[in-house]
Protein backbone atom coordinates (compact mmCIF):
# COMPACT_ATOMS: atom_id res chain seq x y z
CA UNK A 1 0.00 0.00 0.00
CA UNK A 2 2.83 2.27 0.62
CA UNK A 3 3.70 3.24 -3.02
CA UNK A 4 -0.12 3.61 -3.82
CA UNK A 5 -1.32 6.59 -6.74
CA UNK A 6 -3.90 7.84 -8.25
CA UNK A 7 -3.28 10.76 -10.92
CA UNK A 8 -5.61 12.05 -13.05
CA UNK A 9 -4.80 14.16 -15.74
CA UNK A 10 -7.48 16.56 -17.78
CA UNK A 11 -10.00 14.14 -17.66
CA UNK A 12 -13.30 15.47 -19.06
CA UNK A 13 -16.71 13.10 -18.92
CA UNK A 14 -19.36 12.86 -21.31
CA UNK A 15 -22.94 11.57 -20.29
CA UNK A 16 -25.47 11.58 -22.07
CA UNK A 17 -24.49 13.74 -24.64
CA UNK A 18 -23.50 16.71 -22.18
CA UNK A 19 -19.95 17.46 -21.13
CA UNK A 20 -20.05 17.25 -17.31
CA UNK A 21 -16.83 18.83 -16.56
CA UNK A 22 -13.49 18.75 -18.31
CA UNK A 23 -9.48 19.40 -17.01
CA UNK A 24 -9.43 17.58 -14.23
CA UNK A 25 -6.25 17.27 -12.94
CA UNK A 26 -5.57 15.38 -9.22
CA UNK A 27 -2.77 13.56 -8.09
CA UNK A 28 -3.09 11.96 -4.94
CA UNK A 29 0.01 10.32 -3.33
CA UNK A 30 0.04 7.35 -0.20
CA UNK A 31 -2.00 9.03 2.47
CA UNK A 32 -3.30 11.60 0.51
CA UNK A 33 -7.15 11.85 0.58
CA UNK A 34 -9.48 14.73 -1.93
CA UNK A 35 -13.34 15.56 -0.99
CA UNK A 36 -15.48 16.13 -3.99
CA UNK A 37 -17.90 18.61 -3.76
CA UNK A 38 -20.35 20.35 -6.32
CA UNK A 39 -24.10 20.40 -6.22
CA UNK A 40 -26.04 17.13 -7.77
CA UNK A 41 -25.60 16.50 -11.11
CA UNK A 42 -22.14 18.21 -11.43
CA UNK A 43 -20.98 14.71 -12.40
CA UNK A 44 -18.90 13.74 -8.70
CA UNK A 45 -20.61 9.96 -9.37
CA UNK A 46 -19.15 9.73 -12.46
CA UNK A 47 -16.16 10.95 -11.71
CA UNK A 48 -15.41 8.28 -8.61
CA UNK A 49 -16.81 5.76 -11.82
CA UNK A 50 -13.89 7.19 -14.08
CA UNK A 51 -11.38 6.79 -11.44
CA UNK A 52 -12.70 3.36 -11.07
CA UNK A 53 -12.85 2.09 -14.70
CA UNK A 54 -16.25 1.82 -14.67
CA UNK A 55 -17.21 4.96 -17.13
CA UNK A 56 -14.62 5.60 -20.07
CA UNK A 57 -12.95 9.18 -19.95
CA UNK A 58 -14.00 11.11 -22.62
CA UNK A 59 -10.57 12.81 -22.70
CA UNK A 60 -7.74 12.39 -20.40
CA UNK A 61 -6.00 9.97 -18.54
CA UNK A 62 -6.40 8.13 -15.18
CA UNK A 63 -3.55 6.27 -14.23
CA UNK A 64 -3.14 4.23 -10.44
CA UNK A 65 -0.94 1.80 -8.54
CA UNK A 66 -3.06 -0.57 -6.17
CA UNK A 67 -6.14 -1.99 -5.65
CA UNK A 68 -9.83 -0.28 -6.19
CA UNK A 69 -12.67 -0.32 -3.43
CA UNK A 70 -15.65 1.54 -4.49
CA UNK A 71 -18.89 2.26 -2.11
CA UNK A 72 -22.05 3.83 -4.22
CA UNK A 73 -25.08 4.17 -3.49
CA UNK A 74 -26.12 0.54 -4.31
CA UNK A 75 -25.54 -2.45 -1.82
CA UNK A 76 -24.40 -5.15 -4.01
CA UNK A 77 -24.99 -7.82 -1.06
CA UNK A 78 -27.31 -10.50 -1.30
CA UNK A 79 -30.59 -9.48 0.68
CA UNK A 80 -31.43 -12.80 1.66
CA UNK A 81 -27.97 -14.40 3.25
CA UNK A 82 -27.00 -12.68 6.88
CA UNK A 83 -24.49 -9.82 6.70
CA UNK A 84 -21.84 -11.80 7.75
CA UNK A 85 -21.93 -14.64 5.02
CA UNK A 86 -22.94 -11.97 2.41
CA UNK A 87 -19.84 -9.68 2.81
CA UNK A 88 -17.77 -12.90 3.37
CA UNK A 89 -17.86 -13.57 -0.35
CA UNK A 90 -16.55 -10.62 -1.22
CA UNK A 91 -13.83 -11.36 1.22
CA UNK A 92 -13.41 -14.73 -0.51
CA UNK A 93 -13.20 -13.05 -3.64
CA UNK A 94 -10.64 -10.24 -1.77
CA UNK A 95 -8.71 -13.40 -1.10
CA UNK A 96 -8.81 -12.06 2.40
CA UNK A 97 -9.20 -13.68 5.77
CA UNK A 98 -11.73 -14.41 8.01
CA UNK A 99 -10.12 -12.17 10.71
CA UNK A 100 -9.54 -9.34 8.31
CA UNK A 101 -13.21 -9.39 7.77
CA UNK A 102 -14.24 -9.33 11.67
CA UNK A 103 -11.63 -6.48 12.37
CA UNK A 104 -13.94 -4.36 9.33
CA UNK A 105 -17.18 -5.03 11.14
CA UNK A 106 -16.21 -4.64 14.00
CA UNK A 107 -14.41 -1.01 12.91
CA UNK A 108 -17.66 -0.47 11.69
CA UNK A 109 -19.63 -1.78 14.80
CA UNK A 110 -21.55 -4.41 12.84
CA UNK A 111 -20.75 -7.31 14.81
CA UNK A 112 -23.46 -7.60 16.58
CA UNK A 113 -25.46 -7.45 13.67
CA UNK A 114 -23.18 -10.73 11.69
CA UNK A 115 -26.55 -13.11 11.65
CA UNK A 116 -29.32 -10.13 10.31
CA UNK A 117 -30.53 -10.71 7.08
CA UNK A 118 -29.14 -7.88 5.02
CA UNK A 119 -32.50 -6.79 4.26
CA UNK A 120 -33.26 -6.04 7.68
CA UNK A 121 -30.87 -3.56 8.38
CA UNK A 122 -31.56 0.07 8.30
CA UNK A 123 -30.43 2.36 5.82
CA UNK A 124 -27.68 3.65 7.82
CA UNK A 125 -26.32 0.48 8.86
CA UNK A 126 -26.10 -0.85 5.00
CA UNK A 127 -23.91 2.02 4.64
CA UNK A 128 -21.56 0.74 7.25
CA UNK A 129 -21.69 -2.65 5.89
CA UNK A 130 -20.99 -0.98 2.41
CA UNK A 131 -18.11 0.68 4.08
CA UNK A 132 -16.85 -2.75 6.17
CA UNK A 133 -16.41 -4.28 2.40
CA UNK A 134 -14.29 -1.77 1.69
CA UNK A 135 -12.44 -1.77 4.90
CA UNK A 136 -11.94 -5.60 4.49
CA UNK A 137 -11.18 -5.49 0.75
CA UNK A 138 -7.30 -4.33 1.64
CA UNK A 139 -7.44 -2.30 -1.19
CA UNK A 140 -4.95 0.97 -1.44
CA UNK A 141 -7.66 3.10 -2.94
CA UNK A 142 -10.90 4.08 -1.78
CA UNK A 143 -13.41 5.47 -3.78
CA UNK A 144 -16.01 6.71 -1.41
CA UNK A 145 -19.54 8.13 -2.90
CA UNK A 146 -21.46 9.92 0.00
CA UNK A 147 -20.09 8.02 2.65
CA UNK A 148 -21.67 9.51 5.32
CA UNK A 149 -25.32 9.33 3.86
CA UNK A 150 -27.67 8.44 6.46
CA UNK A 151 -25.07 7.85 9.45
CA UNK A 152 -25.55 9.10 12.74
CA UNK A 153 -22.89 10.80 14.89
CA UNK A 154 -21.21 8.00 16.41
CA UNK A 155 -21.30 6.17 12.83
CA UNK A 156 -19.42 9.13 11.70
CA UNK A 157 -16.80 8.86 13.67
CA UNK A 158 -16.24 5.07 12.94
CA UNK A 159 -15.85 6.28 9.30
CA UNK A 160 -13.43 8.96 10.30
CA UNK A 161 -11.34 6.91 12.32
CA UNK A 162 -11.64 4.01 9.44
CA UNK A 163 -10.42 6.45 6.55
CA UNK A 164 -7.74 8.20 9.25
CA UNK A 165 -6.54 4.61 9.61
CA UNK A 166 -6.39 4.01 6.21
CA UNK A 167 -4.70 7.01 5.26
CA UNK A 168 -1.67 6.61 7.79
CA UNK A 169 -0.90 3.17 6.21
CA UNK A 170 -0.51 4.98 3.02
CA UNK A 171 -4.04 4.44 1.44
CA UNK A 172 -5.54 6.64 -0.80
CA UNK A 173 -9.03 8.44 -0.43
CA UNK A 174 -11.62 9.54 -2.92
CA UNK A 175 -14.62 10.95 -1.38
CA UNK A 176 -17.73 13.01 -2.88
CA UNK A 177 -20.18 14.09 -0.49
CA UNK A 178 -22.38 16.92 0.63
CA UNK A 179 -21.40 16.94 4.53
CA UNK A 180 -18.34 17.39 5.74
CA UNK A 181 -16.41 14.25 6.82
CA UNK A 182 -14.36 13.95 9.34
CA UNK A 183 -11.16 13.63 7.81
CA UNK A 184 -8.16 15.66 8.59
CA UNK A 185 -6.36 17.84 6.07
CA UNK A 186 -7.67 16.84 2.46
CA UNK A 187 -7.37 18.15 -0.53
CA UNK A 188 -10.85 19.89 -1.72
CA UNK A 189 -12.18 19.82 -5.38
CA UNK A 190 -15.05 21.89 -6.05
CA UNK A 191 -16.20 20.16 -9.47
CA UNK A 192 -18.26 23.47 -10.22
CA UNK A 193 -14.94 25.18 -11.34
CA UNK A 194 -14.61 22.33 -13.62
CA UNK A 195 -18.47 22.76 -15.07
CA UNK A 196 -18.00 22.63 -19.26
CA UNK A 197 -21.38 24.91 -18.84
CA UNK A 198 -19.01 27.49 -16.39
CA UNK A 199 -16.19 27.94 -19.23
CA UNK A 200 -18.74 28.64 -22.24
CA UNK A 201 -19.97 31.41 -19.56
CA UNK B 1 -9.99 -21.20 -11.43
CA UNK B 2 -11.07 -20.25 -7.73
CA UNK B 3 -12.55 -16.98 -8.95
CA UNK B 4 -14.86 -19.07 -11.05
CA UNK B 5 -15.76 -21.44 -8.95
CA UNK B 6 -16.50 -18.65 -5.99
CA UNK B 7 -18.91 -16.76 -8.69
CA UNK B 8 -20.68 -20.34 -9.55
CA UNK B 9 -20.87 -21.17 -6.34
CA UNK B 10 -22.48 -17.51 -5.79
CA UNK B 11 -25.24 -17.47 -8.27
CA UNK B 12 -26.01 -21.46 -7.69
CA UNK B 13 -26.81 -20.27 -4.04
CA UNK B 14 -28.74 -17.06 -5.05
CA UNK B 15 -30.94 -19.35 -7.49
CA UNK B 16 -31.86 -22.09 -5.16
CA UNK B 17 -32.31 -18.94 -2.13
CA UNK B 18 -34.90 -17.86 -5.16
CA UNK B 19 -36.36 -20.66 -5.67
CA UNK B 20 -36.18 -20.10 -9.14
CA UNK B 21 -34.68 -23.54 -9.91
CA UNK B 22 -38.42 -25.18 -9.49
CA UNK B 23 -39.64 -22.84 -12.01
CA UNK B 24 -38.44 -24.99 -15.41
CA UNK B 25 -39.33 -27.81 -13.69
CA UNK B 26 -42.62 -27.54 -12.83
CA UNK B 27 -43.27 -25.88 -16.02
CA UNK B 28 -42.35 -29.28 -17.55
CA UNK B 29 -44.08 -31.13 -15.97
CA UNK B 30 -47.56 -29.32 -16.43
CA UNK B 31 -47.20 -29.06 -20.03
CA UNK B 32 -46.67 -32.46 -19.65
CA UNK B 33 -50.05 -33.22 -18.04
CA UNK B 34 -51.80 -30.48 -19.42
CA UNK B 35 -51.55 -32.10 -23.16
CA UNK B 36 -53.21 -35.44 -22.62
CA UNK B 37 -56.04 -33.74 -21.67
CA UNK B 38 -55.64 -31.26 -24.53
CA UNK B 39 -55.42 -34.09 -27.14
CA UNK B 40 -57.21 -36.61 -26.04
CA UNK B 41 -55.73 -40.07 -23.96
CA UNK B 42 -54.97 -42.34 -27.02
CA UNK B 43 -51.90 -43.90 -26.68
CA UNK B 44 -49.93 -44.21 -29.57
CA UNK B 45 -50.94 -40.66 -30.56
CA UNK B 46 -49.00 -39.43 -27.12
CA UNK B 47 -46.24 -41.56 -27.69
CA UNK B 48 -45.78 -40.20 -31.49
CA UNK B 49 -45.82 -36.40 -30.59
CA UNK B 50 -45.18 -36.33 -26.88
CA UNK B 51 -41.06 -36.19 -27.60
CA UNK B 52 -41.44 -33.09 -29.66
CA UNK B 53 -43.88 -31.95 -26.95
CA UNK B 54 -41.54 -31.75 -24.51
CA UNK B 55 -38.97 -30.35 -26.45
CA UNK B 56 -40.98 -27.64 -26.62
CA UNK B 57 -41.33 -27.70 -23.06
CA UNK B 58 -38.04 -27.31 -22.19
CA UNK B 59 -37.47 -24.28 -24.61
CA UNK B 60 -40.25 -22.41 -23.25
CA UNK B 61 -39.05 -23.59 -19.92
CA UNK B 62 -35.83 -21.92 -20.12
CA UNK B 63 -37.37 -18.58 -20.94
CA UNK B 64 -39.00 -18.41 -17.53
CA UNK B 65 -35.88 -17.74 -15.20
CA UNK B 66 -33.97 -14.99 -17.81
CA UNK B 67 -35.48 -11.80 -15.85
CA UNK B 68 -33.33 -13.29 -12.68
CA UNK B 69 -30.32 -14.02 -14.00
CA UNK B 70 -28.42 -10.71 -14.70
CA UNK B 71 -30.71 -7.84 -13.74
CA UNK B 72 -30.98 -7.90 -10.38
CA UNK B 73 -27.14 -7.90 -9.96
CA UNK B 74 -26.98 -5.29 -12.57
CA UNK B 75 -29.27 -3.05 -10.44
CA UNK B 76 -27.64 -4.36 -6.97
CA UNK B 77 -24.33 -3.14 -8.20
CA UNK B 78 -22.85 -6.75 -8.06
CA UNK B 79 -21.64 -6.84 -11.18
CA UNK B 80 -19.58 -3.28 -11.04
CA UNK B 81 -18.08 -4.44 -7.75
CA UNK B 82 -16.84 -7.69 -9.42
CA UNK B 83 -15.87 -5.94 -12.32
CA UNK B 84 -13.99 -3.53 -9.99
CA UNK B 85 -11.98 -6.44 -8.53
CA UNK B 86 -9.99 -6.85 -12.40
CA UNK B 87 -12.28 -9.74 -13.16
CA UNK B 88 -13.50 -9.54 -16.19
CA UNK B 89 -17.01 -9.36 -17.07
CA UNK B 90 -16.12 -12.57 -19.97
CA UNK B 91 -15.58 -14.41 -16.67
CA UNK B 92 -18.68 -13.67 -15.05
CA UNK B 93 -20.70 -15.03 -17.67
CA UNK B 94 -19.05 -17.73 -17.90
CA UNK B 95 -19.35 -18.57 -14.67
CA UNK B 96 -22.84 -17.41 -14.20
CA UNK B 97 -23.49 -19.69 -17.50
CA UNK B 98 -21.62 -22.89 -15.80
CA UNK B 99 -24.24 -22.36 -12.67
CA UNK B 100 -27.11 -21.59 -14.73
CA UNK B 101 -26.89 -24.97 -16.76
CA UNK B 102 -26.30 -26.66 -13.38
CA UNK B 103 -29.51 -25.41 -11.82
CA UNK B 104 -31.47 -25.28 -15.17
CA UNK B 105 -30.40 -28.51 -17.03
CA UNK B 106 -29.81 -31.37 -14.50
CA UNK B 107 -33.09 -30.69 -12.62
CA UNK B 108 -35.13 -30.65 -16.25
CA UNK B 109 -33.84 -33.63 -17.38
CA UNK B 110 -34.83 -35.62 -14.39
CA UNK B 111 -38.23 -33.93 -14.17
CA UNK B 112 -38.32 -35.46 -18.32
CA UNK B 113 -38.54 -38.70 -16.76
CA UNK B 114 -42.13 -38.43 -14.90
CA UNK B 115 -43.35 -36.06 -18.06
CA UNK B 116 -42.17 -38.75 -20.31
CA UNK B 117 -44.36 -41.60 -18.03
CA UNK B 118 -47.59 -38.99 -18.60
CA UNK B 119 -46.69 -38.88 -22.02
CA UNK B 120 -46.32 -42.90 -22.46
CA UNK B 121 -43.14 -42.21 -24.39
CA UNK B 122 -41.31 -45.85 -24.74
CA UNK B 123 -37.77 -46.59 -23.43
CA UNK B 124 -35.95 -46.04 -26.86
CA UNK B 125 -37.53 -42.37 -26.68
CA UNK B 126 -36.80 -41.44 -23.52
CA UNK B 127 -33.20 -42.47 -23.94
CA UNK B 128 -33.17 -40.06 -27.29
CA UNK B 129 -34.66 -37.45 -25.61
CA UNK B 130 -32.31 -37.58 -22.10
CA UNK B 131 -29.36 -37.80 -24.70
CA UNK B 132 -30.55 -34.57 -26.67
CA UNK B 133 -31.25 -32.85 -23.77
CA UNK B 134 -28.11 -33.31 -22.20
CA UNK B 135 -26.28 -31.98 -25.48
CA UNK B 136 -29.22 -29.45 -25.80
CA UNK B 137 -29.71 -27.88 -22.34
CA UNK B 138 -26.09 -26.27 -22.43
CA UNK B 139 -27.07 -24.12 -25.68
CA UNK B 140 -31.03 -23.12 -23.92
CA UNK B 141 -29.29 -21.89 -20.61
CA UNK B 142 -26.42 -19.78 -22.53
CA UNK B 143 -29.36 -18.71 -24.98
CA UNK B 144 -30.97 -17.53 -22.09
CA UNK B 145 -28.01 -15.88 -20.83
CA UNK B 146 -27.02 -14.65 -23.34
CA UNK B 147 -30.52 -12.71 -23.99
CA UNK B 148 -30.64 -12.08 -20.45
CA UNK B 149 -27.18 -9.74 -20.57
CA UNK B 150 -28.96 -8.27 -23.83
CA UNK B 151 -32.48 -7.00 -22.45
CA UNK B 152 -30.74 -6.39 -18.61
CA UNK B 153 -32.14 -2.80 -17.68
CA UNK B 154 -34.89 -2.48 -20.05
CA UNK B 155 -38.38 -2.02 -19.46
CA UNK B 156 -40.90 -5.05 -19.89
CA UNK B 157 -37.59 -7.11 -20.65
CA UNK B 158 -39.05 -10.21 -20.00
CA UNK B 159 -41.06 -10.13 -23.25
CA UNK B 160 -38.93 -8.49 -25.11
CA UNK B 161 -36.55 -11.69 -23.71
CA UNK B 162 -38.68 -14.20 -25.07
CA UNK B 163 -39.10 -12.23 -28.96
CA UNK B 164 -35.40 -12.48 -28.98
CA UNK B 165 -34.52 -15.85 -27.82
CA UNK B 166 -37.32 -17.96 -29.74
CA UNK B 167 -36.19 -16.94 -33.45
CA UNK B 168 -32.62 -18.25 -31.73
CA UNK B 169 -33.87 -21.30 -30.55
CA UNK B 170 -35.50 -22.50 -33.63
CA UNK B 171 -32.49 -24.41 -34.85
CA UNK B 172 -32.22 -25.80 -31.34
CA UNK B 173 -35.98 -26.99 -31.65
CA UNK B 174 -35.55 -28.43 -34.63
CA UNK B 175 -32.17 -30.44 -34.16
CA UNK B 176 -32.96 -31.33 -31.12
CA UNK B 177 -36.85 -33.02 -32.09
CA UNK B 178 -35.16 -34.22 -35.09
CA UNK B 179 -32.98 -36.30 -33.11
CA UNK B 180 -36.07 -38.60 -31.77
CA UNK B 181 -37.00 -39.69 -35.34
CA UNK B 182 -33.87 -39.59 -36.96
CA UNK B 183 -31.60 -43.08 -37.46
CA UNK B 184 -28.38 -41.47 -38.78
CA UNK B 185 -26.82 -39.46 -35.94
CA UNK B 186 -27.14 -36.38 -38.14
CA UNK B 187 -29.69 -34.77 -36.00
CA UNK B 188 -27.45 -35.28 -33.08
CA UNK B 189 -24.52 -33.63 -34.52
CA UNK B 190 -26.08 -30.32 -35.66
CA UNK B 191 -27.72 -30.59 -32.11
CA UNK B 192 -24.32 -30.84 -30.71
CA UNK B 193 -22.57 -27.69 -33.55
CA UNK B 194 -25.08 -25.88 -32.36
CA UNK B 195 -24.64 -26.18 -28.70
CA UNK B 196 -20.95 -25.70 -28.92
CA UNK B 197 -21.64 -22.26 -30.49
CA UNK B 198 -23.81 -20.65 -28.45
CA UNK B 199 -21.92 -22.11 -25.82
CA UNK B 200 -19.04 -20.10 -26.86
CA UNK B 201 -20.17 -17.26 -27.88
CA UNK B 202 -22.38 -16.32 -24.86
CA UNK B 203 -19.58 -15.66 -23.08
CA UNK B 204 -18.38 -12.92 -25.68
CA UNK B 205 -21.49 -11.39 -26.41
CA UNK B 206 -22.67 -11.50 -23.11
CA UNK B 207 -19.64 -9.68 -21.26
CA UNK B 208 -20.42 -6.76 -24.24
CA UNK B 209 -23.56 -6.40 -23.26
CA UNK B 210 -23.22 -5.64 -19.34
CA UNK B 211 -19.89 -3.11 -20.53
CA UNK B 212 -22.23 -1.48 -22.85
CA UNK B 213 -24.98 -1.30 -20.57
CA UNK B 214 -22.81 0.44 -18.20
CA UNK B 215 -23.11 3.94 -19.92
Amino acid sequence: MRNAALRLSDVACMRGGRMLFRHVTLDLQAGGSALLTGPNGVGKSSLLRICAGLLPAFAGRVDMRGGIALTDERLALDSERPLLKALGFWARLDGVDDGTLERALDAMALLPLAEVPVRMLSTGQRKRAMMARVIASDAAIWLLDEPGNGLDDASLDLLGAAISCHLAMGGITLAASHQPLPIADHARIDLRAYAAEAEDA
Amino acid sequence: MRIMWLLARRDLGQAWRSAGLWLPVAFLLLVASLYPFAVGPDAPLLRRTGGGMLWIAALLASLLPVDRLVTPDRDSGVLDQIALRGIGEEMIVLARLIAHWLGFGPPLMIATLPAAALLKLDAETIILLEAGLLIGTPALAALGLLVATLTAGLRSSGALAGLLALPLAVPLLIFGAGTLSDGSGAAFKFLGAASLLLVAVTPFAGGAAIRAGRE
